[in-house]
């Protein structure tokens, strides 16, 4: 029981974590162009999604 | 940087940024763009063509590399390139010319009008799916150790955990549902959100009573994975429809913001159209539309009025000759006095129309709507039952047949059900527009499917609204030279037409002098001191050494002075596949008519060679209205296939609409389904995707049903715990999306030219090669 106490607070935090990286990258247009992202790997040149 | 031929000599106003000499097509695309910055503007374009990695690479390397551009970024997804750039250095046409050099036709995107906050809606909505996302994998964890056998303490510690999540995250994610079911409600309507926010919501006010009075069993878990699954169809719901529109309505927005007024001393000004007044003048370069209704007083031109009221053959107006807004001017430049503005316009009267013809057509409901209106009073009926069947077996053990009843009510919540159409529909939508067919809304589908009567318009739709030579009289090689030669000269469709039909590789050059080009009667040169021309019957009479002309083929003719003249039939073509296309929708069953605002002869012969016996030719468009709903009201669901200004009331009126990309901006906005490609295979490659979509989604629908008829028993004789409903809603949603995956099966099977070359009607009108030859 006692481990509980602190094992859940971690996963929650884990959890959180994961979800302000994902509000991060919807906020940096990660989802803007699904396709194209594909596409992009081919490609050598340093690329990254614009800000919108 | 000019464009229609004329020089750039427009001064604008100095309440714009800059007092400069922009052409028209510049103001235009610089109203389009968005400043993000001091000197830096962001201009977007939708490039339909765009369909792999080196075209973006391509496309954002060639922009790169004009000296202005800060930066270039191509979407794949919404076919969509963005580009910065310094105001002051660069101009917005040169964007376009170096995109259209690179092969990629360009249509400017509206940034200001662009629903920016539509945008919004679709990242919230994605935000909203990751919290729902979160919140259902983090009680689920809790929920597994429940299930596998927590002790009592550990039990209520978990489900208050779980409620601790559970409630913020249905108070956020589950918004969109209780806004849209709330609406619903207040209309007195029974939607799909009406039993999805009634099912989250009691399973988590009972889970929460349940975990503070310590009870064994919650449905946090249900409750929270519900949204999630919802979510999902909703987020890819909408990302579909925005693609769709944001795509039609910047090829929608490709009409005319401003004119040229003269004032009293005929200086040109660029103005808004709004702020023209009855009574001003305006001038109207060759090239342009025009976009207001007036009264010519100077000049003399050749009109285009196919997409005004279809009719194919462009006419000679001159000094008295009355416009209306959206007639193209093909050969020169024209003097409008304007009659009506914006309100009393041609263009105002067919909107009126169109949205009167709106109001009198039955609201279609939904597939899902009309399913919930029976499943929903069915479902809760059944809750009562097992409520007052519970109550008289346990002899009012008010608790248990509570608990019991909301059971049954959170395993029948439709969530296979909320995404059996969405799912459907994305795919279908995201496959048609990859083919270039945007469809606007899902129920587009729905509405395609049913359909047993197609209209089509003639000018424009059947046929490309461009003409083309299909006959002539036997020329010479000389001749053919010089015939090429002086039709490259003019920008007039039927000197193209004919520079097309001469065209040959191993033509002799020929200089030609003295050219002119008549407005009315064609164009004119010397070769060698002898006079030729190249335009209407009468006036290439006068120095040819005939008189008469074989039949049919004198539309345009030529004749150097003393010779004897030929001539040259013109025809509007038809699209490609239009033949194949009509011929497929009437082995399908479906009854085809033509309705054309053109003259007799056109149609008719149209309608003869594509084999179309019902046709009726000039057509008022309210006429046209008037033969749609007679025919919907015997019963028919008409499909209207139209491009025209004249057309959009009858595409409004219709039970579903498409029309080509290259057509009118209002008719664009009316109908329910736009294509880009020349093909007019689009119409049966749209349908056939529609009736798939039908068939997947009644069988999405029937999985729901059959996982129902097995849930609701177990849950009415008190058997469902939540582990089962966990299990039950994960399986059917996962099923119900594996079979709308089928879809893409579709497109693999009948053989569609992917390639079909989009045809967007170019920025640059046809630009005079003068005096070049090949």
């Amino acid at each position: 029981m006692s481990h509980l106490l602190f094992l859940i607070p971690i996963a929650l935090f884990l959890g959180l974590l994961g979800l302000a990286g994902f509000y991060w990258s919807l906020k940096t247009g990660q989802y803007d162009d699904l396709e194209g992202a594909a596409h992009r790997i081919l490609d050598e040149d340093d690329d990254h999604p614009s800000k919108d | 940087m000019s464009c229609c031929g004329a020089p750039d000599e427009v001064v604008i106003s100095p309440s714009t940024q800059q007092p400069g000499a922009y052409s028209e097509q510049e103001e235009k695309l610089r109203l389009n763009a968005r400043s993000t910055g001091e000197a830096t503007l962001q201009s977007d374009f939708l490039v339909s063509s765009m369909h792999c990695a080196a075209c973006m690479r391509k496309i954002e390397s060639g922009l790169k590399k004009l000296p202005f551009v800060k930066s270039a970024r191509a979407n794949l997804s919404t076919k969509r390139v963005s580009v910065h750039w310094q105001k002051e250095d660069g101009t917005a046409s040169a964007l376009v010319e170096a995109l259209e050099n690179l092969g990629f036709a360009p249509v400017p995107f509206d940034l200001e009008l662009q629903e920016k906050d539509s945008n919004d809606t679709g990242k919230r909505l994605l935000f909203a799916t990751g919290v729902a996302g979160f919140a259902a994998a983090n009680i689920m964890l809790l929920s597994v150790s429940v299930w596998s056998g927590a002790d009592a303490e550990t039990t209520q510690l978990f489900h208050l955990i779980s409620g601790l999540i559970a409630v913020p995250a249905v108070a956020f994610a589950g918004q969109p549902f209780f806004r849209s079911a709330i609406a619903s409600l207040r209309t007195g309507n029974l939607n799909m959100e009406v039993p999805i926010s009634l099912a989250v919501l009691l399973s988590l006010g009972m889970s929460i009573y349940e975990s503070i009075s310590g009870g064994e069993e919650a449905y946090f878990d249900a409750s929270v994975m519900l949204l999630f699954f919802l979510l999902i169809g909703r987020t890819l719901d909408h990302n579909m429809r925005e693609r769709a529109r944001g795509a039609v309505s910047s090829l929608a927005r490709m009409g005319a913001k401003g004119a040229i007024v003269l004032n009293e001393k005929s200086e040109p000004d660029f103005t808004p159209i709004n702020e023209i007044e009855v009574g001003q003048r305006i001038l109207i370069r060759a090239g342009e539309r025009v976009p207001l209704d007036g009264c010519v007083i100077k000049g003399i031109s050749d009109v285009d009025r196919s997409l005004v009221t279809g009719e194919s053959k462009s006419t000679t107006i001159s000094s008295g000759a009355l416009l209306e807004s959206g007639i193209l001017n093909l050969s020169a430049p024209i003097e409008l006095r304007v009659t009506k503005t914006g309100d009393h316009s041609f263009l105002a009267e067919m909107i009126n129309m169109m949205e009167m013809a709106e109001q009198g057509k039955a609201k279609y409901v939904r597939i899902a709507d009309r399913l919930v209106k029976i499943y929903a009073p069915l479902v809760h009926l059944l809750a009562l039952v097992t409520f007052l069947g519970w109550m008289f077996f346990t002899s009012g053990d008010w608790h248990q047949s509570i608990y019991i009843a909301i059971a049954v009510l959170i395993v029948t919540c439709p969530c296979a059900l909320g995404l059996a159409v969405p799912i459907v529909h994305v795919v279908g939508a995201g496959g048609l527009f990859a083919r270039g067919v945007m469809v606007k809304d899902g129920t587009g589908f729905e509405r395609l499917s049913e359909v047993d009567v197609v209209v089509f318009d003639k000018t424009g739709t059947l046929t490309m609204g461009t003409p083309q030579v299909h006959q002539s009289t036997s020329i010479t090689t000389d001749e053919r030279a010089i015939i090429h030669a002086l039709a490259n000269t003019s920008s007039h469709p039927a000197s193209f037409a004919v520079a097309n039909f001469t065209a040959q590789t191993d033509l002799p050059i020929v200089q030609i002098q003295d050219l002119k080009e008549l407005p009315g009667f064609g164009t004119s040169g010397t070769v060698d001191g002898v006079e030729i021309r190249l335009g209407r019957k009468d006036w290439v009479q006068e120095i040819s050494a005939t008189s008469e002309f074989a039949e049919n083929c004198h539309d345009v003719c030529f004749a150097r002075a003393g010779f004897p003249a030929s001539g040259f039939a013109i025809e509007d073509a038809l699209r490609p596949d239009a033949k194949a296309t009509i011929d497929e929708l009437k082995q399908a069953g479906l009854a085809v008519e033509i309705l054309s605002g053109d003259g007799e002869e056109p149609v008719r012969s149209t309608a003869n060679a594509l084999g179309i016996e019902v046709y009726a030719h000039s057509q008022t468009p309210q006429q046209k209205i008037d033969h749609i709903n007679n025919l919907q009201q015997n019963g028919h669901k008409v499909m209207v296939v139209g491009d025209g200004l004249n057309d959009a009331p009858a595409l409004a009126a219709a039970h579903v609409s498409i029309t080509p990309s290259s057509g009118s901006d209002v008719g664009k906005l009316a109908a329910d389904i736009v294509f880009t490609s020349d093909s007019l295979k689009a119409v049966t490659l749209a349908r056939s995707t529609a009736i798939k979509i039908n068939s997947l989604v009644r069988q999405n629908f029937a999985i729901a049903i059959v996982y129902n008829m097995i849930a609701v028993p177990l849950a009415m004789f008190g058997y469902v715990t939540p582990l089962l409903a966990a299990i039950a809603m994960s399986a059917s949603s996962i099923i119900v999306i594996a079979n709308s995956m089928r879809l893409n099966f579709h497109w693999k099977s009948p053989k569609i030219s992917t390639k079909a070359k989009n045809r967007i009607t170019p920025i640059h009108p046809i630009s005079p090669n003068m005096g070049t030859e090949s």
